[in-house]
């Protein structure tokens, strides 16, 4: 490439001969025929821009604005009103630790405990079993492929409360397509209340979970799939080894560092859910399907305790850090 | 697939589990389509075939669009998601390019601090967030969710670009160094039309995540004309306890229609927007 004599003559121009601060504007640059960067409008090429932290602080500034003022703060915010006894529409008061002791003595609260480790275990193991099938199937070669992988993806990508509507349609007390199904089967003799029974709706809002949460799974693990080299497989069939064992020497291997991340992203998204339970029981019957968010979001904004319910919220904290904290060591010990 | 895989096999290895999941996850949307054709006679009668339409009718949809907000829920939604996706796509492009490309002190901070607000689930924050919102004077107006949105989108952005633009090779901006560009001629006239697949791929899962964000916009919207879509068809259309199935099915599906419609164009910029987000 030649030199690029023109640029440098323009930048010995203006090379401001008084010491003034050189104005920055960014100016169009075009490629002329010799493939050289002419510069049109551009004052200097040594201006505050062209400093690299300078420039690195201005670019990460909007980001670090709206973080700090939207997550940072109320963050912030959380620990001191979990400290208050404020009440929507009132002035609180430092009320030191109370608010979480009273919640620890509180019944409902150490069921929802219960509740949420309960969904999100139950779920979490559901999505991995079903979703590991899934990816599996749809690893073959088969007519439609690109179609049929795309169309499984949909319970994922769609409102999580508009399908969940889908979900408490089917549950419905009178007119369930289940109990349809099994009252024609003879399966029972008169149709579940999946919804009003504390045992079944708790089955209730995990198989919806799950049903939501199994294309993410499967998705991610078929990417996963894809990147094996089919190699490992020949090898293993010149061995003689079988099915069962190629999945689990090759396939579960290899597909760990996937696995795990897709399984630490899934716990805290079912760990801190809310829209599936708040449309299909809003915690009931008799707070059975309570999680830590729907109880937080009853006791703040339906019963105006603010307070309160930011210390509920604050109770997760704990357990997203141990998972994060986790993450973070294992990202660095992969590097 | 080996050559001597019968049929028998490939039957119950493939196409019965294939059958099963397929039915397991579409059939609750032939659900929502079934339901909102349906006319009130065959949908509240316990004998008729709940499967099947006998006499289809619009009614549900007509009431929909006639009788309620939706449309307004579904501009209101759109102009949210639109703006809310334009800010962290800018903020995530700027941010991400930092992390990649130039070195600054507290680098490594910043990006470990993008990591992990990228894992802060919004239930987490929605009480002390109402109350900044509030102080803000923003509650019940769409900026409440515009501003607030991008917590969740800015993170991701980032950390998708970032990697993304860590694949295109310096030697290319270097040149154009040479050349007399400017590290942000640079960065805007050779690095952005190279990373044109994966800021595609971070704005069509950022504008899909505003779309059916359903907490802040149940929490910091309260008048019926300021509604998004999922939480107008969830607390307008249900009223105490009675249920318009038609028309919530109708609403519901309609909802969804945007999102899946943009997903099936896009569907390998999403999957990538999907496992890169996840993957970082």
């Amino acid at each position: 490439m030649k030199p690029n004599v023109k640029s440098l003559e323009n930048r010995a121009e203006q090379v401001a001969p008084y010491g003034d601060p050189v104005p920055v504007s960014i100016g169009h640059v075009e490629r002329t025929a010799e493939g050289v960067w002419e510069k049109r409008h551009v004052k200097a090429k040594s201006g505050y821009l062209e400093q690299e932290h300078i420039l690195a602080y201005l670019l990460v500034a909007p980001a670090l604005i709206i973080l700090t003022l939207f997550i940072a703060y109320p963050f912030i915010l959380g620990i001191w009103l979990s400290m208050t006894d404020k009440v929507v529409g009132q002035e609180g008061h430092f009320v030191g630790l109370q608010n979480f002791r009273n919640i620890l003595q509180s019944q409902i609260f150490l069921q929802t405990v219960k509740n949420t480790f309960v969904y999100t275990g139950v779920a979490t193991l559901l999505k991995l079993v079903f979703g590991l099938a899934l990816a599996l199937v749809l690893n073959h070669h088969f007519k439609f492929k690109r179609l049929v992988r795309a169309s499984m993806l949909l319970p994922w990508i769609i409102p999580t409360v508009l399908s969940t509507l889908a979900w408490l349609w089917m549950f419905d007390a009178t007119f369930s397509v289940f109990n349809w199904v099994l009252l024609k089967l003879g399966l029972v003799q008169r149709g579940l209340i999946w919804l009003g029974d504390p045992q079944l709706a708790m089955v209730s809002v995990i198989l919806v979970n799950a049903w939501r949460g199994i294309p993410f799974f499967a998705i991610s693990l078929l990417a996963g799939l894809q990147t094996i080299s089919p190699d490992l497989y020949e090898a293993a069939d010149i061995d003689g080894a079988g099915s069962l064992a190629k999945f689990w020497n090759i396939t579960l291997p290899m597909l760990q560092p996937v696995l795990l991340v897709v399984l630490i992203f899934s716990v805290i998204v079912t760990f801190a859910d809310f829209q599936v339970v708040y449309v299909l029981t809003r915690g009931g019957p008799s707070n059975s399907t309570h999680l830590f968010a729907t109880l937080a979001y009853q006791v703040a904004l339906a019963s105006g305790r603010l307070g309160e319910g930011a210390a509920i919220s604050l109770f997760m904290f704990p357990f997203l850090l141990l998972i994060v904290i986790f993450q973070l060591w294992y990202i660095r010990r992969e590097r | 697939m080996s050559v001597g895989e019968t049929f028998t096999k490939r039957l119950f290895c493939f196409y019965l589990p294939l059958f099963f999941f397929m039915v397991l996850m579409l059939f609750p949307f032939y659900w929502m389509f079934i339901t909102s054709i349906k006319p009130n006679k065959e949908l509240y009668n316990v004998r008729s075939l709940p499967f099947w339409v006998f006499h289809p009718t619009l009614e549900h949809w007509i009431y929909l669009f006639k009788k309620t907000l939706f449309t307004r829920w579904a501009l209101n939604t759109l102009f949210i998601s639109i703006t809310s996706t334009a800010i962290s796509l800018v903020s995530g492009i700027m941010a991400g390019y930092a992390l990649s490309r130039l070195n600054f002190k507290g680098a490594s901070i910043f990006g470990t601090g993008i990591f992990i607000t990228y894992l802060v689930p919004q239930t987490l924050l929605f009480i002390p967030l109402a109350e900044v919102v509030h102080n803000f004077h923003l509650l019940d107006t769409p900026w409440a969710l515009i501003l607030t949105y991008p917590t969740i989108l800015i993170p991701f952005c980032t950390w998708l670009l970032s990697g993304y633009f860590k694949t295109i090779p310096k030697e290319l901006e270097e040149c154009a160094r040479i050349d007399g560009a400017t590290r942000l001629q640079a960065m805007i006239w050779i690095i952005l039309p190279l990373a044109m697949p994966g800021i595609l791929s971070a704005g069509i899962f950022a504008f899909t995540l505003s779309w059916n964000e359903f907490i802040y916009a149940l929490v910091f919207l309260s008048s019926p004309t300021e509604k998004t879509i999922p939480v107008g068809v969830v607390s307008e259309l249900i009223k105490g306890d009675v249920f318009f199935w038609g028309s919530l099915m109708a609403g519901a599906l309609l909802g969804s229609i945007p999102v899946a419609l943009i997903y099936s164009f896009f569907v390998e910029h999403y999957v990538t927007g999907l496992t890169g987000a996840v993957k970082g």
